[in-house]
């Protein structure tokens, strides 16, 4: 039942943590005034707090204090009301105080929960260690000049959330599992926008393999992987090294290693690099951060509804499978747009067109929630056409075709085509009459038992109306004169 | 507590100074001096004693989150030692 | 025109009796006669300081005359000032020039101080003799009687001291981590005040030990003292450790008096090895203020003692940390090497003094892993006993009163073998950091040998104007009118 691992001298299993790091939505970096958004020219939003010239002190962002209580509200976690700064200190070109600012022994944020739905419907509860607010470095160019590397110092001092599990994970999938639900759970609140092209979300891996029953074996980082799928691939790889190494008599040495995506493999990362000592002490330019808990208890009031809360609703209140709600609300935009377009409709209808028709033109157009010409209320309209018979479900396609073309209106694009039902008695009697008087064979064969023929004069009577005849009708007719 | 030789080097790792072998044994006993003379501070019970972090004793004032700094490039470079347009410079990095 | 304290000269500037340019040229001319053997700056800027007193005689010709108006004042070469070299003191801060101005030197140029120059200092102030300027040492002012070996003016303010002392300027900023404002006062004959921990901001003063650091005045008088620190003090929502608490008239306090006051002092103050004058000097600072109508207390401070061990953890440790940013990369000086490690320590091993060095390595060690609650979190508990000495014996007294120094300064070539010999120079005024008291030191007497020796007055958190009313009491009953040897406007 759960996975593991064949290796030569028996079965292992995987012990995996994740520690996340997710970069906080807000205007301006966490201890300085400069813009925190992504993308500008080299070295333009950067202060003199930034670049850490001589007397340059820190002052914190409220709204970044705010998002890290809200992604902690939204774990199910423990808000300390009490917490402090420490300086991780360590050299490096992009670091440029020479430590970071960091939350070392007082985090935040203290333990919650991240609850995970997997493959086979089981579902899967993830601890949460801590959550820490901490300053992103800059960045390195190594690829400009043949004796330099370019610093960029834009990122230098941007808020992140760090966010560490525990080491629950036992399978590449869970791993994929709790980085998308994390990922969904920072979207809804608008603490992280998870984009992990732009780096605004990352993850560093902490892998280990035992024998069944075993404690924990020596484990691995492997730092800064920037996928959900390499994440994946990352655990598998690393598992399957450390198997073979410990089946080849050898020993897992700790060591921060890198995953390489396009070989599927980790190698060892600056491996000659003297043992880190970040001499953490707290850092004497800031105070603790004591928060208020009113405060905490009004960020919790406006809190958004979350992911599986939105799910459950969705089952009660408009009936869908679990799995069709879990897929409606995999993200915000979807289960708004979905809610805007069940809203005084069939619910199911509406779910069923939003999972078929929909998500096949966003895949096939390549647009998405937000820029697909096809809004909730057209959608909403289309359906509307549908269950007052205006169109039949045939039809339907094809002006919920036009509308990803054009942007219509259904309505518009009904009246424009002439696509409207036709429920006139006598025009349907017609079309029925020229087809049964063309086919005089296949109704002696129809007589004669080949009932599977209706279908076929169905399909010539709706071809001869352009599709536009209304079904039962058609049925109706069809049967009455062939009786 | 005293330092060995291997101590000061490490030590000097850690604060990126270069120390020469000639250097290591003065430095060594100046230190060893130092912490020496420091250690009079076992004497003192701190059983029970909250540590004081800093020297003020009030909770963290917090800021707004408006954009009120930037967009300065050449301030921010104009004191660089080595740089290439809009980037300070190092020696290559390898990572 | 040497003769006016600071009050005095504002006096004459506003009554029109004397113009400002007048004034900024004489200082301007002083510091070109006198600088070349005392050193007490790194880089004079005349031409800025007459700009700066011709605008100054427009606002005053226009009735729109600031708190300082026209005063030339020396800056420590600690405060970043924007478009004015900054060297800290160090080689590895020689080409840099601030693009902004601290927020302690942006008050006085607010209230329209005028900046003759850059004051020497120990590097990253760290030091008690001004010998660890890479800008070459400072030369105290005062000589002993018949004998013209040169002195220290203490540190690491030295510069600021011995230039307030040698009328080579009105007044001048200072810091102070463990007594680097008070000693160097102490040692020059004049005046100077560490005010509470928050009460100057500390944003564009480059950081020495960060839960220590504090910005004062050093002046020729208690009031002049209370002038300056008036301008530099104030709320700074840049420096989130910046006190929001009004800045009161802390020259009015200076004309309070100290009747019914209860004046502490603390016995562990009475160390073994301190000069007979200064006890003696502290006994008649006590009856003065008796004789003023204060009580004097008796007092304990039984932690005060591992003050000066507690603050070589503590200091080090902060600095080992503020002083990562000098890396070569950003600012400053640079040494190449063929790799960034390299860089950084051919940078630093280049760019620092010995002393530098030697306090980053102490505080890299006592941070570093398995040693930290041995040291760093030890010492941090020791300043929760020290500080808790002080806030007890608050409850009884309104200030403390205690010699400012062990001795009076000392000779460039002395006590340079041992670190641990300078250090003990700050123990009187170390404990007072550790707690973020204020502290001022003024001149009282002389020794037998010509030299000046300094009270200090100690008060409660944001209580300055206790700390002026004792320290003016004091100034009033010393009468001390003795100068430096080297001064300007001195017979030639
Ligand atoms: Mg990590
Ligand atoms: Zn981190």
């Amino acid at each position: 039942m759960s996975y593991t691992l064949e290796g030569s001298t028996g079965t292992w299993e995987i012990v995996c943590g994740l520690e996340v790091h997710a970069q906080v939505i807000s205007k301006s970096k966490l201890f300085s005034g400069a813009s925190a958004e992504y993308g500008a020219e080299p070295n333009t939003q950067v202060s003199f707090v930034d670049a850490a010239m001589p007397g340059m002190l820190p002052v914190i962002n409220r709204e970044c204090v705010a998002q890290a209580v809200r992604t902690g509200l939204g774990l199910d976690a423990k808000i300390n009301l009490w917490s402090r700064f420490d300086r991780k200190n360590y050299f490096y070109a992009d670091l440029p105080q020479g430590y970071q600012i960091s939350q070392f022994a007082h985090p935040i944020v203290g333990e919650g929960i991240v609850d995970v739905t997997l493959s086979d419907g089981s579902t899967k509860s993830i601890g949460v260690t801590r959550l820490h607010l901490e300053q992103d470095a800059g960045k390195s160019l190594h690829d400009q000049d043949p004796q330099r590397s370019f610093i960029d110092l834009n990122r230098s001092g941007v808020a992140l959330m760090e966010i560490v599990s525990e080491p629950d994970i036992r399978s590449p999938e869970e791993a994929g599992a709790y980085l998308t639900k994390l990922r969904q759970i920072l979207r809804y609140l608008g603490t992280c926008d998870g984009n992990m092209d732009e780096g605004s979300m990352r993850a560093d891996v902490n892998v280990s393999v035992r024998k069944h029953g075993e404690a924990f074996r020596t484990r691995c980082e492997v730092k800064n992987v920037n996928s959900i799928r390499f994440v994946m691939l990352a655990v598998e790889a690393e598992a399957k090294r450390q198997i073979g190494v410990w089946e080849d008599g050898g020993e897992v040495v700790q060591e921060t290693r890198l995953f390489d995506p396009t070989k599927n493999e980790t190698r060892s990362m600056r491996s000659k690099e003297d043992a880190h000592d970040y001499r953490y002490f707290p850092d004497p330019d800031l105070l603790p951060l004591v928060l208020d808990a009113d405060w905490v208890q009004s960020l919790k009031a406006h809190l958004p509804e979350l992911p599986d809360a939105k799910t459950a609703r969705f089952v009660s209140d408009y009936g869908l499978s679990a799995y069709d709600a879990r897929i409606l609300v995999m993200e915000q935009a979807t289960a708004d747009f979905f809610e805007a377009v069940a809203k005084g409709r069939d619910p199911k209808l509406a779910a069923n067109w939003m999972m078929g028709d929909f998500f096949a033109a966003l895949n096939r157009t390549g647009t998405t929630i937000e820029t697909t010409p096809v809004s909730a209320a057209f959608l909403g309209e289309l359906i509307d056409l549908i269950t007052d018979k205006t169109i039949n479900g045939r039809i339907a396609k094809e002006v919920f075709e036009a509308m990803v073309e054009t942007g219509q209106a259904p309505a518009a694009i009904v009246a424009e085509k002439g696509l409207r039902q036709v429920t006139d008695t006598g025009a349907i009697d017609a079309a029925v009459d020229a087809v049964l008087a063309a086919n005089t064979d296949k109704i002696a064969a129809y007589k004669a038992g080949q009932e599977k023929l209706f279908g076929f004069f169905v399909g010539q009577v709706m071809k001869a109306m352009a599709g536009k005849g209304n079904p039962a009708l058609v049925n109706e007719a069809l049967k009455q004169k062939l009786a | 507590m005293s330092l060995d030789p291997e101590a000061v080097r490490r030590i000097a790792r850690l604060a990126r100074l270069r120390v020469d072998d000639g250097q290591v044994a003065q430095i060594q006993g100046e230190l060893n001096g130092i912490l020496g003379w420091i250690d009079q501070l076992n004497e003192v019970d701190v059983e029970g004693v909250e540590p004081l972090t800093g020297g003020a004793l009030m909770a963290m004032r917090l800021r707004d989150d408006v954009v009120t700094d930037g967009d300065q490039a050449e301030a921010v470079l104009a004191n660089a030692p080595d740089r290439d347009g809009p980037f300070y410079t190092v020696p290559k990095v390898v990572e | 025109m040497f003769e006016l304290s600071l009050a005095q000269a504002r006096d004459a500037l506003r009554a029109r009796k004397i113009s400002a340019r007048e004034l900024t040229a004489a200082y301007v001319g002083a510091i070109e006669a006198l600088n070349p053997e005392i050193n007490a700056y790194i880089t004079p800027t005349p031409e800025l300081a007459l700009q700066a007193a011709d605008a100054a005689d427009e606002a005053l010709a226009r009735g729109h005359a600031g708190p300082l108006t026209g005063i030339p004042l020396a800056i420590k070469d600690l405060f970043c000032t924007k478009g004015v070299r900054t060297t800290a003191g160090s080689k590895i801060l020689s080409p840099f020039i601030p693009p902004y101005e601290s927020t302690v030197t942006a008050n006085l140029l607010r209230d329209g101080a005028v900046f003759l120059g850059k004051a020497n200092l120990d590097e990253f102030a760290m030091g008690s003799s001004n010998l660890t300027s890479a800008y070459g040492p400072v030369t105290n002012p005062w000589t002993r009687h018949g004998d013209n070996r040169p002195l220290v003016p203490g540190g690491s303010s030295g510069g600021s001291a011995a230039a307030v002392a040698a009328r080579m300027a009105l007044g001048a900023t200072a810091t102070d981590t463990g007594g680097s404002i008070r000693q160097p006062a102490a040692f020059c004959g004049i005046v100077g005040i560490k005010p509470t921990y928050g009460r100057c901001s500390r944003w564009g003063v480059v950081a020495f030990a960060s839960s220590l650091d504090q910005a004062g005045p050093v002046a020729r008088t208690v009031e002049d003292a209370a002038i300056l620190l008036g301008s530099m003090a104030g709320f700074d929502a840049k420096d989130s450790t910046s006190a929001d608490i009004a800045v009161p008239d802390f020259a009015a306090a200076c004309k309070r008096g100290v009747r019914g006051l209860r004046i502490g002092v603390p016995r562990e103050y009475r160390m073994d090895g301190m000069a007979p004058e200064i006890e003696a000097l502290w006994q008649q600072g006590l009856a003065w203020l008796r004789d003023a109508g204060a009580t004097i207390v008796d007092v304990s401070l039984p932690h005060t003692k591992y003050g000066l061990a507690t603050y070589y953890i503590v200091a080090p440790a902060e600095a080992s940390s503020n002083l990562a940013r000098y890396d070569g990369v950003r600012y400053g000086a640079r040494s190449d090497g063929h790799d960034l490690t390299a860089l950084y320590e051919n940078t630093r091993a280049d760019g620092f003094g010995a002393e530098v060095k030697r306090r980053i390595m102490i505080g890299t060690y006592v941070l570093s892993a398995g040693y930290y609650d041995a040291y760093y979190l030890k010492a941090q508990k020791v300043r929760a006993l020290i500080l808790k000495d002080f806030t007890d014996v608050f409850r009884d007294v309104d200030a403390l009163v205690t010699p400012a120094t062990p001795t009076a300064a000392f000779g460039q070539g002395d006590r340079m073998d041992d670190p641990i010999t300078m250090y003990l120079n700050d123990v009187f005024t170390v404990p007072v950091n550790m707690a973020g008291l204020p502290g001022l030191a003024l001149p009282a007497g002389l020794d037998a040998t010509g030299l000046p020796l300094g009270l200090q007055v100690i008060g409660k958190p944001f209580d300055e104007e206790t700390v002026f009313a004792v320290g003016a009491a004091l100034e009033r009953a010393a009468g001390f009118t003795a100068l430096p040897t080297l001064r300007a406007g001195a017979a030639a």
